[in-house]
């Protein structure tokens, strides 16, 4: 029991300490932020990771349950509902619920490729009907709402970003814990048989596509509930975040966490969202770096960050540790080396399509050229370091 | 009545009829197995009791309820399970988990989500039951995908019965296996074949011949024969379409 309870424990102290250590108002911004999107990876990983489902419109969700908390807190605001706002991601838990179940019907009705292309359709269909429907979404600017509008919940007024934070985290510690609940249940065992071998599942008695129509309407019901919780974060939505943009982002972030472990998704959201804001202050090519991150995961390390993670847990727990770390150790300079070098590349590259002509770096500046052929030499070697680098004890590859 | 009855089931695909007119009664507790050469359609007809297929034509009867046509899902439920020729397993799940969802549904613990799996005694119990039968107790922890070829097998096996079905059919248990875990399987399928209807598609003479009660002949989608084994071996006509003149059966399928 305790040892069950222990990482839940651990993490409400990592969520009650945060603000704590970092308490600047650009940190708990972000770490709101992070909030937001741990939900959102978490959900979606219920399909992806639990269920075998890859979709590519998972937004839908997201953004439906944003515009039920917006319009809610606009009712509050202009009909002086004596609802706190608090609660507003109940409200964006039933969109996503009542969303999933409809169009549900149709994704589920299928596996496979024909599943992520009818969640790309529906993700298409659904933002561009939030541009037709400028009453229900706001057309072009979105809507906005008042997260301080309304009666205050357990004294917590949600103005200040310290109170916004203490909203996001219980509501994150609350659905994910509900999330690893359902993933304990028949139903959520019977989601990881599906995904492993749907044929098998219905010979022992139960129907694949029930099982994925009933885990996506769990799953979109969590994805409404995040949509809720940005929608108090910025106090906006717009139609386009029905569409590709969240869809997009949340399989990134729950594929670089890593789908087969239950905290993944929540790290992927971490990592993804501080490299969004944090390098966009530094280089107009943060995009680049993002996505260059995803393809060296899907290619080398496919279980992501915490397949990395529980294969070093693995290594200390079974005593191999000690023969492990110079190889990570290698490892781990080649990564940061690489990094370097695809980072002096891209940057030298964004530079001279500016029309500069050398790059500054620590008081010195490199032409560009250098700075690219620098770049190369890293990567080259950075790439050989990872790739050939091998246990001790070990054969080399022939 | 049979506990599984087919009467004049044909399937085609396109042009080509693969089953043709197959009617066969088997009774409740029998051991029942189906030879013939390979593609004689033995894994269609398979296909066809347990749903995977619809019949193009002919009636299918379990427990006296018609079921042809019906979803896998569907004639599972009503009492059928099945092994697989190619192992057919929940490979990332581990052995325990892999057998406790075979027993959910007949436990009546259906698309349950407001309950925790780790509560649910009765399929902690059959699970275990299952595991102890199948000598898989060891492994319980292990992913299925990671277990030997044998283990699979007997996974495999255990999948079939874990439901509790009354009518079993195993899809060649043994191929692919050594002689030692041949009679390690043969004992496990007698075990399990208790009191239940059992219909079994397999190569190896040496073990239908051991354990079959009654065994029907499947030539070119078509059964030339049925009866007990030493009416069986003594049949003309089988001998000179399948089993081989002056052979004692075994291996004759080639």
């Amino acid at each position: 029991m305790i040892r069950r309870l222990a990482p839940w424990l651990g993490f409400a102290l990592l969520l009650a300490a945060l603000p704590l250590v970092f308490r600047s108002s650009t940190a708990l911004t972000l770490m709101s932020s992070i909030g937001v999107f741990a939900v959102f990876a978490l959900s979606y990983n219920m399909l992806l990771g639990q269920g075998g489902m890859l979709s590519f419109g998972h937004g839908v969700y997201f953004g439906l349950g944003g515009f039920a908390a917006i319009h809610l807190m606009i009712a509050i605001r202009s009909h002086m509902l004596p609802i706190p706002v608090f609660l507003a991601p109940v409200a964006g838990l039933a969109a996503g619920l009542i969303a999933g179940a409809v169009l549900g019907i149709p994704n589920c009705k299928r596996s496979g490729t024909a599943f992520s292309m009818i969640s790309l359709g529906l993700g298409e269909l659904a933002a561009a009907a939030g541009f037709m429907f400028t009453g229900l979404f706001g057309g072009e600017e979105g809507l906005a709402g008042d997260r301080s509008a309304g009666p205050v919940f357990a004294g917590l007024p949600l103005g200040p970003l310290a109170n916004l934070y203490v909203f996001i985290a219980v509501w994150l510690f609350v659905a994910a814990l509900a999330i690893y609940a359902f993933s304990q249940t028949p139903l959520g065992r019977l989601a990881n048989a599906v995904r492993d071998n749907p044929e098998r599942a219905a010979f022992i008695g139960f129907d694949p596509r029930r099982v994925r129509y009933l885990v996506f309407i769990a799953s979109a019901g969590f994805a409404g509930l995040a949509g809720a919780l940005a929608a108090v974060n910025f106090e906006l939505m717009s139609p386009l975040s029905l569409g590709a943009e969240p869809s997009t982002a949340v399989l990134l972030m729950t594929f670089t966490g890593g789908t087969a472990s239950f905290y993944g998704p929540m790290l992927g959201a971490a990592v993804i969202t501080l490299m969004r804001s944090l390098l966009s202050d530094y280089t107009s090519g943060w995009q680049l770096y993002v996505g260059l991150m995803f393809m060296t995961f899907v290619l080398f390390a496919p279980g992501g960050i915490a397949g990395v993670i529980d294969a070093m847990r693995r290594a200390f727990a079974q005593g191999g540790a000690a023969r492990l770390a110079p190889l990570w150790a290698a490892r781990g300079l080649g990564v940061l080396a690489a990094a370097g070098g695809a980072a002096f590349i891209i940057e030298g590259v964004l530079r001279w399509r500016e029309g500069g002509k050398a790059l500054a770096l620590f008081g010195q500046t490199l032409p560009l050229a250098a700075a690219c052929g620098l770049g190369a030499a890293l990567l080259g070697a950075g790439a050989l370091a990872v790739l050939r680098a091998r246990p001790r004890d070990a054969q080399a590859p022939a | 009545m049979s506990a599984l009855s087919l009467s004049h089931v044909s399937k085609s695909f396109g042009p080509i009829e693969i089953i043709r007119n197959v009617s066969l009664d088997i009774a409740p507790g029998e051991r029942h197995a189906i030879i013939g050469p390979n593609g004689a359609g033995k894994s269609t007809l398979f296909n066809l009791i347990s749903g995977a297929f619809a019949p193009t034509r002919g009636q299918i009867h379990l427990n006296g309820a018609r079921v042809d046509g019906a979803a896998p899902q569907v004639i599972a439920r009503a009492g059928l399970s099945r092994s697989f020729q190619v192992t057919n397993i929940f490979h990332r799940l581990s052995v325990y988990e892999n057998i406790r969802c075979a027993t959910l549904w007949p436990l009546g613990h259906r698309y349950v989500f407001w309950r925790a799996l780790s509560g649910l005694r009765d399929a902690d119990r059959r699970t275990q039951d299952i595991l102890d039968l199948t000598s898989l107790d060891a492994q319980r922890h292990t992913p299925a995908g990671l277990l030997s070829y044998a283990d699979q097998r007997a996974l495999e096996i255990g999948l079939a019965i874990a439901g509790d079905a009354r009518v079993i059919l195993l899809d060649e248990p043994t191929a692919g296996m050594s002689a030692a875990e041949t009679v390690r399987a043969i004992a496990l399928i007698r075990k399990i074949s208790e009191g239940r209807a059992l219909i079994i598609v397999e190569h190896d003479m040496g073990v239908v011949f051991e354990l079959a009660e009654r065994i029907s002949v499947l030539v070119y989608g078509e059964i030339i024969a049925t009866g007990t084994p030493a009416q069986i071996r003594a049949s003309r006509r089988v001998q000179e379409a399948y089993l081989g003149t002056g052979d004692d059966g075994a291996g004759g399928q080639h």
